[in-house]
This record gives C-alpha cells, sequence and structure tokens, in this order.
C-alpha cells in the first residue's frame, strides 16, 4: 500500500509539473526545457527555510513561488527575444545555469552534499492542528495541490486569456495586427507556469526530506516535456494521462523479468523505444490537439 | 466635392538590409474609397501595408492620419480606425470562428459591445454565424477568407487594409469576396486600400489605383484610366524605363 501511495504523491507532483509545462509548450507554442529550474527553485527554497529558519511549509511554498516567479519574468525577458529551436536551446541553457547554481552555491545548498532532515507540514487552522507526516496524508495534501493547479490551468486555457494563447500560438505575427502585445502574454503565461512548477518542488521536497542537485538537471526538463509531448500539448488531460503512463511505465517495466544486471539500462531502452514508437504513429500524443 | 483624405504614406522608404523595398512612396487614401494598389512580384504593394502597420522598418517619410503624423505601432493604428487583414487569411484555426472574432475585437473593453459587434458581423456574413461554433481549421478557403474580412472589421474601422484577399481562391469564390468587400465599402463607407494581383477583379471595385514597380509608385489614376492604359502591361511585362 506504501508502495502504491508513494506513486500517487510522484503522480500528483508530475502532475502539476506537465499541467504548468502544457501551458507554456502547449498553449502558447513556446518550447520551453527549463521547468526543472523552476521546479528546483521551489524545492531549494522549502529546503533552506525549513532547514534553517523558523518559518512553516506553507510559507515556504509562498516565498518559493514569488522567488521562482520574480526569477522566470527575468528569464523570460531574456528567452522573449528568441523564437522556435533558439527558444529552446536558450531554455535549456537557463535550466543548466539552475542547476550549476544549485550545484556550486555550497554556502547556501551545501552542493552536491544536498540538504537533508526537511520537515513535513503542520497546518494550524483556528484550534486545529493538521500534520502531513504520514504518506497517506501527504498523497490527500499533494492530490489536493495537483487538483487546485489543474482548475487553475483549466480556468485560465478557457479564459479569453488563454484563447490569446493559442492564437500566439498559431501565428503570433498575425495576432500582433489586432493590437496585441504577445511579449506580455507570453511573459505572462511563463511566470506563471514557473510559480506552478516551485509548488510542485516544495511538495517534492517535504515529502523526500532532502534535496540535492541532481534531481533538477535538464533530464528531469526532457522528462517533463515528455510527459505533456506523451499525452498531449495543448490538453490538460493528456498531461495528467502523461504524467500517469511516464509514473507507471517504469513500474510496470520493473516486471517484466530483464536479467539483472541489464534491467535498469534495457528499461530505459524500452522506454525510449515507446517514445519513438508513439511520435512516429502518434505525433500528437495521446490527447493533444497540437504538435510541435 | 472632393472627399477628406483619411490615410497618407508620405515619402516612404522601406530598406531590408541592403534591398530597398520602397523609395519614396506616396499613396493617399480618401474617405469612402477603394485604392488598389497593383504591381509584379516584388514591386513592394505588401511592403505598404506592412509598413503602416510596423511590420516593416520604416527609412524615411511619414504617416498621416487626416493630417495627423502618426507612429507606425500596431495598437495605436488600431485605435485611430485603421485594421489590416494580412496575406493567406490567417485565421486560428485551432478556435473557433466566434473566438477569431473575439481576437479580432481586442480593442472592444466592454463584453456587450463585443459581442453586438460580433452578431452585427455574422448577419453580414451568413456563413459565418451557421458556423459560429465551428474550429475555424474545418471552413474552406473562401470561408476563411470572409472569416478574416470579418474579424478585420471587429474594430468598426474607418479604413480597411486588405493583403491579397483573392489569393488561393478559386475564380467563383473570388468573385463573392470581392463582392462582400464592395458591400463593406458602400454599406458601411469603409475606405479599402486593397493589394491585389487579380487585376481585373481589383479595378472592376477600385475608385482609384497606385501602380508599383521596383519600390516606387509609377502611375496613379482613378481605375478606369489605368484599365484603359497600357501601364500594366508596360510593368507586368518588364518594359518600364
Amino acid at each position: 500500500m506504501e508502495y502504491l501511495i508513494h506513486l500517487g504523491i510522484l503522480f500528483a507532483i508530475y502532475t502539476i509539473l506537465g499541467v504548468s509545462l502544457n501551458l507554456v509548450v502547449g498553449y502558447t507554442g513556446l518550447l520551453s526545457v527549463t521547468q526543472a529550474a523552476f521546479y528546483g527553485i521551489g524545492a531549494y527554497a522549502t529546503a533552506i527555510l525549513l532547514t534553517q529558519t523558523g518559518i512553516g511549509f506553507f510559507t515556504s511554498m509562498i516565498l518559493g513561488v514569488i522567488l521562482a516567479m520574480s526569477i522566470s519574468f527575468l528569464i523570460g525577458l531574456v528567452l522573449s527575444r528568441f523564437r522556435d529551436d533558439y527558444y529552446a536551446l536558450a531554455s535549456l541553457g537557463f535550466n543548466v545555469i539552475v542547476f550549476s547554481i544549485f550545484l556550486n552555491w555550497q554556502d547556501l545548498t551545501r552542493g552536491p552534499l544536498g540538504i537533508p532532515g526537511i520537515s513535513k507540514p503542520d497546518l494550524r487552522f483556528f484550534n486545529y492542528d493538521f500534520s502531513f507526516s504520514s504518506n497517506f496524508s501527504y498523497l490527500i495534501l499533494t492530490i489536493i495541490f495537483a487538483v487546485l493547479i489543474y482548475l487553475v490551468s483549466k480556468f485560465i486555457v478557457n479564459s479569453s486569456f488563454g484563447r490569446v494563447l493559442k492564437a500566439i500560438r498559431e501565428d503570433e505575427k498575425a495576432i500582433q495586427v489586432f493590437g496585441y502585445n504577445t511579449l506580455y502574454y507570453k511573459l505572462a503565461i511563463f511566470v506563471i507556469s514557473a510559480g506552478m512548477a516551485s509548488v510542485a518542488g516544495s511538495l517534492f521536497a517535504s515529502y523526500i526530506t532532502f534535496v540535492d542537485p541532481s534531481s533538477f538537471y535538464l533530464m528531469e526538463s526532457v522528462f517533463i516535456l515528455t510527459i505533456i509531448i506523451l499525452g498531449g500539448l495543448a490538453n490538460l488531460r493528456g498531461a495528467v494521462l502523461g504524467a500517469l503512463i511516464m509514473i507507471l511505465l517504469p513500474e510496470i517495466l520493473r516486471f517484466v523479468g530483464f536479467p539483472s544486471d541489464i534491467a535498469a539500462q534495457m528499461r530505459q531502452v524500452v522506454y525510449g523505444l515507446i517514445l519513438i514508437l508513439l511520435m512516429l504513429y502518434r505525433p500528437k500524443g495521446f490527447l493533444g490537439e497540437y504538435e510541435i | 466635392m472632393k472627399n477628406e483624405i483619411l490615410l497618407q504614406l508620405k515619402n516612404i522608404s522601406v530598406h531590408y538590409g541592403g534591398v530597398k523595398a520602397l523609395d519614396g512612396v506616396d499613396v493617399a487614401l480618401d474617405e469612402g474609397e477603394i485604392v488598389a494598389l497593383m504591381g509584379p512580384n516584388g514591386a513592394g504593394k505588401s511592403t505598404v501595408l506592412k509598413a503602416l502597420f510596423g511590420l516593416a522598418p520604416i527609412q524615411a517619410g511619414k504617416i498621416l492620419w487626416h493630417e495627423d503624423s502618426i507612429e507606425p505601432i500596431p495598437h495605436e493604428i488600431i485605435q485611430k480606425g485603421i485594421a489590416f487583414v494580412p496575406q493567406g487569411r490567417r485565421v486560428f484555426t485551432h478556435l473557433t470562428v466566434e473566438e477569431n472574432l473575439e481576437i479580432g475585437g481586442f480593442i472592444v473593453q466592454d463584453k456587450k459591445e463585443l459581442k453586438r459587434r460580433i452578431n452585427e458581423v455574422m448577419e453580414m456574413f451568413p456563413v459565418l454565424k451557421q458556423k459560429r461554433n465551428a474550429k475555424s481549421g474545418t471552413l474552406s478557403g473562401g470561408q476563411q477568407q470572409m472569416l478574416a474580412l470579418a474579424r478585420g472589421l471587429m474594430t468598426d474601422p474607418k479604413v480597411l487594409l486588405l493583403d491579397e484577399p483573392s489569393l488561393g481562391l478559386a475564380p467563383k469564390i473570388v468573385k463573392e469576396v470581392f463582392a462582400k468587400i464592395k458591400e463593406i465599402n458602400q454599406n458601411r463607407k469603409t475606405a479599402i486600400m486593397i493589394v491585389e494581383h487579380n487585376i481585373k477583379s481589383v479595378l472592376n471595385i477600385a475608385d482609384r489605383a497606385y501602380v508599383l514597380d521596383k519600390g516606387k509608385v509609377v502611375a496613379q489614376n482613378t481605375a478606369k484610366n489605368i484599365t484603359d492604359s497600357n501601364i500594366l502591361e508596360k510593368v507586368f511585362m518588364g518594359k518600364m524605363k
């Protein structure tokens, strides 16, 4: 049961990451490969604040969101100068920079040693105390955040703001003709998405109780991108489905029966192969309405 | 009585790198008239419209609205009452017909007024009314062009700039599109500047025409006089000196 709860928590965290990235990549057409950086900023903000100050988890989460949004605003300003493949490359560069900061700013992050001993959240509501120290209660907490972020995202994509994002994705020059300042919209959704990813980071840090830079390397951004490409770009349910598949797939492959000395590598091969086949035969992913 | 000049481009020059796309072009549009911009490929016709909307870099010259100088910034140009329907229709295919119209009405802040305008343009384009909730990517080329025109009308413009509205359409549909353009001009008193390769169709509805070649205006006259002259033959056959 604990194993299923563990998968459920990871599924909820990656749902947040997938849904938030889908707003940028799927709905706005900006091929961002830097989501792990904002995920990491949220995680480190919570880790540092919980272990070095007396503030609570939820305050640390809010501060992490503010920090991630502020940094993403600056990154987004720079990225707005790029388009298409160059945008992807530049965003990838930012992920590498943020990773290097996690790794090398040792006074703050402890570098490769990471930060252990991150506590689980407690919540005092009037005279009632809620503790999320058990994995089951933590699952409920992550699901609540995943649902909230899903609903906020749904509201965004169905609003007139969301329609403008889709129009930017289809033809940015054409929409400028109607007087839209597309920079404002692209920047706004990038910052909102970063804030959401930061929430996932805070949840992750407190769940694992330890953070180190390896969790936020470039491959993590690629993994999140794969979630939404697999599930379907510009479809929020697609991001949820993608997260479910990508979390469950390695677990299923554990039971295939590969020899133990090559099992890990074979799982990676099968996993890559499935993705290649999907891209060949279903480039929009399972539920997507747009392909890159 | 001569109509007032609404829009003027005076001595406009546009360069792309070292290439002169426009070289001292003067073009004017009076209230309520249809003006055609014609010429061979690369003459600079579309660049005139793009320059007005800040989509082409102006090196020299000025744009006058009535008699006031204005900057080629899309938001400000639209606020003045000028709308642009770009080449190739460029409807947003993943959005519905209604959503495309909403996008076109960006500067209309009041939601009730926006709805009223959507209904108004849908009355003008019955085919769009029927397909109100259809994704615009499912419309035919002619219907998409009608949507592009309707979207251009969402700001209730005094001037409509049309870039190649017949591009890629069947002759029967081209006829319908030009009839609709004439109808817009007559019923709404919208002045129209139209860049077009389909010379016969555009001269049928235009009041005046400019002929461009190699980034310069080489002739301007009434549509009838342009039709009767051999200037178009000279320009299109490369016989201009």
